[in-house]
């Protein structure tokens, strides 16, 4: 093994508040596998909400309070040297939590006047230096090494079909986008690092219908059923998210489509992290797989990776 | 029967507005109808994104009336493709903001049930107050 | 004393009502002695008033001339020939700007011009005093054209150079002549055979005395410039016997009919295949077999010499080695053509994914051998769908522009199609059809009433079925409204048009600008368009942007009357604007050696520095480098330079403020032109001195004008793309660190010294660099002179 890649690194990390609640399981499963690669994820000191959903109106700023916030606190943890020396990234999660306060990052990164108002309206904290970097975990396997992934796996997801599922908030804007944003790979590159077999599929990018959940969940119904049927009907076993929200449309949902389709069958829906968390020999505990809505031990047992 | 359209100051100060409140250049837009064949909510649209993008150029205000700026879910696939680089989706936050800036909500908390409630995801339910309310 | 002749031109009012002339001629007779004979006219470009000068040349026995009217980007021909007229050499006379960089600019405040028109002329003046005679140098000139590109661009600049005499040496980079036109199934809007017009054409050029054709060949490096190039060509193997006496090859096909390989064929875009050993196509020029070394067997891993087995002519030879050619030509056209966009940049259209989503150009071969029997090569279904617009007018791309001729090649195939096939149904989706030439709205006509559908709509995305491959297109009829989802059995992208990849080494070598939109930029858009900013090179067809047929053949023939225009003449007068050492001053330090990228200094016997004159472009970035000021540049001498600056300030008064700007010719002097051809107010504490590139200031310069009462200097220079020698603003730019770092040891606070590369539509740009430092000023204190004397030991 090279030297590159036993670099441990210690890194400020933003949960967001549905890591805290409905998507645990998310979280649970990424901290441990970090952890088998010799990542240590710092949750921020008195984070706050990163801001949901990036505000896209001109006169708008003090939108752009909370995430700008939790970006001080990224400052504060390099200076109490809570982090890796230099180490100037905020790693995320939730897919949510990264599009929002990297665009907003963006935005006052490129318009020093609103780095200003801002500083000046919180006259209270330190200022705001503009050098914090916003990434999500993908990127930071990325930079480690997929390869090192591979090397580290206890159990190869062999013979498992899985549809990447990169939804909105990971590919677009282009300008906060972690991969292109009409054909990316990097989630491709996870699931072969972790054994299992990526399938092609369209809808790897299509919406799933978002907060409309909340107060028009048919949209969400008919967007999370074709998605789903996409990638069955490209050969897919499962779907795997990054994003609480794409989680819970695609997998709770999937109770309000067998209600409104009887025949409709169900597929399991997965967070990335319980799969790698899985490949990685994490313990069982871990995955967090009571808090999945389908029943995402039956395939794995089908396959014979989870004894029963 | 098709209305006839004044072209008025009015019209123009509604464009303008939203301009300048989105920060696109709606007067740039060749209504080519990528947003509308790539977004994957047109179904559920009253008038198609291009439309959108058309009505506001020409100053027709009935686009206020319009659902479709409430079924954009910023989902930003039109951004990527247009090719004129405009941000269609800053064009409906814009227009939902001069609602939601009119102190008119789009839903109401009260209407979702205790059961749903409970079983939403955090980030559902804010980021849907963010969109959907003032 | 010299005797000096200077003349105020009203321009009819232009200047006199702006400028008081009157008062000019006071403030000259009150600080000059009666060397100066001065004169007002209504029109000095007039033919009076070139007489004027003439008649005072010889009757006041003149040795210098100043006059003051408009830009010398407008008469300076005009006056340089009064002055030859007259007898005097056209060089010791000096145009003062008056009516774009002071009476245009500044119409409203007529007192402030006449005090800026002052210094103008003052210096204008000053320099005259410095002037001397230069004689332009005549370099003989050949009649050899090197043409790069054996489309029909190439093709027909050949074949007009050979008919007029000229000797032409045309090279190709593949085996065979004929362009992207050879591709072509039919032309639109006449519908005549393509191959029907270029082979005839292909085959007089390969025919043609007076041209020497060159396939499968690269060029591998062009050296020089201003008429005199020299290229080296590599002309890469064929593998094949080239006997001049006799064609050893027969062409009897048997090496064709065992080779063993068989491979896509690049020339028929991949419809049809070929083998290792071929011929393109049935029209190549030359019609020759060559062997592909990155396909054959032989080369691969010397498994198989069938080929050579077979042959009865023994005319196969795998050890032939490339031959590197070199050839001293005049003159080259540049007629590299485009590619089409390549239509992977935009995965969701699925190009190189989906089977059956084809490229326009792969479509000109389906149709061409559409009906052939008993089978075509490429089975197509009958629904199908032209999509217009794909790396074009796509910003996502970065392709702003139309292609112009994507429209009508659309309508053509899908014509030539629904003629060939009447069951076929054929939809053309697109955002605007541009039906723009002669004959071809017509013919979009008559594809509408051949029942072909045009949809006006873009389609967002494409999907494949898995089993039918069919191809799901999603669109919004943004006539109608409707999205439509609909499958094709097949999609044609209309490929936008971009510069040719093989372009970017000629770039290189000759040093060629390119315009925003990635095709090679011509020395003016409108009456220099097969010109290029390089003396000698030219261009013609698509290689300046998308054209169809017509237009590329007409650029073509332009080109070669711009060509024959040139060589006309020769011989030709080399600008005697260039560097020369002052051999005395001289210590052999080899500076300059490293500064002039050119290479036109050489070391002479006696140990010091040299211009080879054929070689210096007069742009003046060596002289920076020069610590005994032993070089210079005629006509912008360093002693006339300190005099111009002298002058420009000598009149500022203590409270006023001064902003010298030293404007090189080609884009900052004529921005400033412009700014007041627009009449376009700026700054009236502007003065403008002309430099041939902003390479030639120095340090010395720049401090000496601080001393002088300068407040701020702002230097100009073209855009590195556009610039016609590109090295210069790198000299500027280290003068400037320079200056500043003695700025700052003597004292001076602040930041006195912009630099900015000027485009020619950067007027509001340089109206607000100028406010920028005026404002930057006011917080500035003043340079006392107590710093000034430190500044600068001359006088």
């Amino acid at each position: 093994m090279s030297v590159i890649n036993n670099k441990k690194i210690k890194i400020s990390y933003f949960p967001g508040c549905t890591l805290k609640t409905t998507a645990k399981n998310l979280e649970i499963s990424a901290i441990e596998s970090a952890k088998k690669l010799g990542i240590e994820m710092v949750e921020l000191s008195k984070w706050n909400c990163c801001g949901v959903v990036a505000s896209l109106t001109s006169d708008d700023l003090m939108k752009h309070l909370a995430p700008v916030r939790n970006l001080i606190r990224v400052q504060e943890m390099q200076k109490n040297k809570l982090v890796d020396e230099g180490e100037n990234r905020l790693l995320t999660l939730c897919s949510m939590c990264f599009n929002t306060l990297k665009l907003s990052n963006k935005r006052i990164h490129e318009n020093n006047e609103d780095l200003i108002s801002l500083n000046n309206f919180m006259y209270l904290e330190e200022d705001y230096e503009g050098e914090v970097e916003v990434i999500h975990f993908f990127e930071l396997i990325k930079e480690i090494g997929f390869e090192k992934v591979k090397e580290q796996a206890k159990t190869t997801l062999k013979d498992l079909k899985i549809a990447p599922y990169y939804g909105c908030m990971l590919l677009r804007p282009k300008e906060v986008g972690l991969d292109d944003a009409e054909s990316p790979n990097i989630m491709e590159n996870f699931i072969e690092s972790i054994g299992g077999t990526a399938i092609e599929w369209e809808a790897k990018s299509r919406c799933c219908g978002s907060y409309h959940t909340v107060n028009n969940k048919h949209i969400v119904i008919n967007l999370a059923k074709s998605i789903i049927e996409n990638a069955r009907k490209n050969g897919a076993e499962t779907i795997i998210t990054t994003c609480p929200l794409c989680a819970f449309n695609l997998d709770s949902r999937q109770k309000d489509i067998i209600e409104e389709f009887p025949d409709f069958v169900p597929m399991p829906i997965f967070y990335f992290s319980q799969l790698m968390a899985l490949a990685l020999g994490v313990e069982e505990k871990y995955f967090g797989f009571d808090d999945n809505y389908i029943d995402p031990k039956k395939i794995l047992e089908e396959k014979g990776l989870l004894s029963n | 029967m098709p209305k006839k359209l004044k072209f008025d100051y009015k019209g123009s100060e509604f464009l303008d507005k939203i301009v300048k409140l989105s920060g696109e250049i709606i007067t740039l837009c060749d209504q080519c109808g990528t947003c509308s064949a790539g977004c994957p909510f047109v179904e559920e649209m009253d008038i198609t994104p291009s439309q959108i993008m058309r009505k506001v150029l020409i100053g027709d205000m009935e686009v206020m009336d319009s659902q479709t700026m409430w079924i954009c879910a910023s989902c930003f696939t039109c951004t990527v493709r247009c090719p004129r680089k405009l941000d269609v989706s800053k064009v409906s936050e814009a227009l939902r903001q001069v609602k939601l800036r009119q102190a008119v909500d789009k839903m109401d908390i009260s209407d979702i049930s205790a059961e749903e409630a409970k079983r939403l995801p955090v980030i559902g339910l804010v980021s849907s107050f963010r969109k959907l309310t003032g | 004393m010299e005797k000096i002749g200077v003349y105020l031109c009203q321009c009819g009012g232009n200047i006199s009502n702006t400028i008081d002339l009157q008062k000019i001629t006071d403030h000259l007779k009150k600080n000059n002695g009666d060397e100066l004979i001065i004169k007002e006219f209504s029109h000095m470009c007039s033919g009076a008033g070139q007489k004027l000068i003439t008649d005072d040349i010889k009757d006041q026995k003149l040795d210098r001339v100043v006059i003051a009217s408009c830009s010398p980007h407008f008469h300076e021909k005009t006056f340089k020939a009064a002055m030859t007229k007259g007898g005097l050499n056209p060089y010791v006379m000096e145009i003062a700007n008056f009516r774009e960089h002071c009476s245009w600019a500044h119409k409203s405040q007529p007192e402030i011009a006449t005090e800026k028109a002052k210094d103008i002329l003052d210096a204008s003046i000053a320099k005259a005093r410095m002037d001397f005679p230069l004689e332009e140098k005549i370099m003989p000139l050949g009649d050899k054209v090197l043409v790069i590109g054996g489309g029909v661009a190439g093709i027909q600049v050949s074949l007009d150079l050979a008919d007029a005499g000229q000797k032409v040496t045309l090279v190709e980079k593949l085996p065979t002549i004929g362009g992207k036109m050879a591709v072509l199934t039919k032309t639109f809007p006449t519908e005549d055979c393509s191959a029907c017009i270029i082979s005839p054409k292909m085959a007089e050029a390969q025919a043609h005395k007076n041209i020497n054709l060159i396939t499968n060949a690269e060029i591998e490096n062009i050296q020089g410039h201003r008429l005199h190039f020299e290229a080296k060509i590599r002309n890469k193997a064929r593998y094949i016997i080239e006997n001049l006496d006799m064609d050893q090859c027969l062409i009897c096909t048997k090496c064709v009919q065992e080779c063993p390989v068989t491979t896509n064929n690049y020339w028929e875009q991949g419809v049809i295949d070929r083998k290792a050993i071929y011929i393109p196509a049935v029209l190549a020029i030359p019609f020759k077999y060559i062997i592909d070394p990155d396909t054959c067997l032989h080369f691969k891993d010397g498994s198989c010499n069938i080929c050579e087995e077979v042959c009865p002519q023994n005319a196969i030879v795998f050890d032939q080695k490339d031959e590197v050619v070199d050839v001293a030509v005049d003159t080259i056209v540049v007629a590299t053509g485009f590619d089409i966009f390549d239509a992977t940049e935009k995965p969701v259209f699925g190009y190189g994914k989906f089977k059956n989503v084809v490229t326009a150009l792969e479509m000109e071969r389906i149709v061409d051998h559409i009906s052939e029997k008993p089978a075509p090569p490429r089975k197509i279904g009958n629904r199908i769908a032209f999509v217009q617009c794909v790396g074009s007018r796509d910003e996502q791309v970065g392709r702003e522009y139309c292609s112009r001729v994507c429209c009508m090649y659309s309508i053509k195939l899908a014509s030539l199609l629904k003629q060939a096939k009447p069951e076929k149904d054929i939809y053309i989706f697109y955002t605007d059809i541009r039906a723009f030439g002669k004959g071809y709205e017509e013919y979009y006509k008559r594809a509408q009433k051949m029942g072909i559908k045009f949809i006006r709509g873009k389609p967002s995305h494409f999907e494949e079925n898995q089993f039918s491959k069919k191809v799901t297109l999603t669109v919004e009829d943004t006539l109608s409204r409707k999205i439509i989802e609909t499958d094709f059995d097949l999609v044609v992208l209309a490929n936008g048009l971009g510069l040719s990849k093989s372009t970017d080494n000629i770039i290189d070598f000759l040093k060629l600008a390119k315009s925003d939109d990635g095709f090679l930029k011509e020395a003016h858009p409108k009456y220099k368009p097969v010109d290029t900013l390089v003396e000698g090179v030219f261009i013609a067809g698509a290689v300046q942007g998308p054209k169809d047929i017509p237009d590329t053949v007409t650029q073509a023939s332009a080109a070669a009357a711009r060509v024959l225009a040139t060589l006309a003449q020769k011989e030709f007068k080399l600008d005697p604007i260039l560097a020369f050492v002052n051999q005395e001053k001289c210590d052999g330090c080899r500076l300059c050696l490293d500064n002039c990228p050119k290479e036109a200094i050489i070391m002479n016997k006696n140990g010091k520095a040299e211009v080879n004159e054929a070689l210096c472009l007069g742009c003046g970035s060596c002289i920076a480098s020069c610590p005994t000021e032993a070089l210079d540049l005629y006509s912008y001498t360093t002693a006339q330079l300190y005099n111009q600056i002298d002058a420009i300030l000598n009149n500022k008064q203590e409270n006023e403020t001064r902003i010298l700007i030293f404007a090189d010719d080609s884009c900052t002097y004529r921005l400033a032109d412009a700014l007041g051809v627009r009449k376009m107010k700026y700054n009236t504490d502007t003065r403008i001195i002309r430099f041939p590139s902003s390479g030639r200031i120095t340090p010395n310069l720049m401090l000496y004008a601080f001393k002088k009462g300068a407040d701020a200097i702002m230097i100009g220079d073209c855009h590195k793309k556009s610039l016609r020698v590109p090295w210069t603003s790198q000299v500027a730019l280290q003068s400037i660190k320079k200056t500043n770092e003695k700025l700052v040891e003597a004292g001076v606070e602040g930041d006195r010294i912009i630099f900015h590369e000027f485009g020619a539509g950067d007027l509001n740009i340089f109206i607000n660099k100028v406010d920028e430092i005026s404002e930057s000023l006011k917080t500035m204190d003043k340079i006392t002179s107590e710093t000034k004397e430190k500044l600068c030991q001359r006088n």
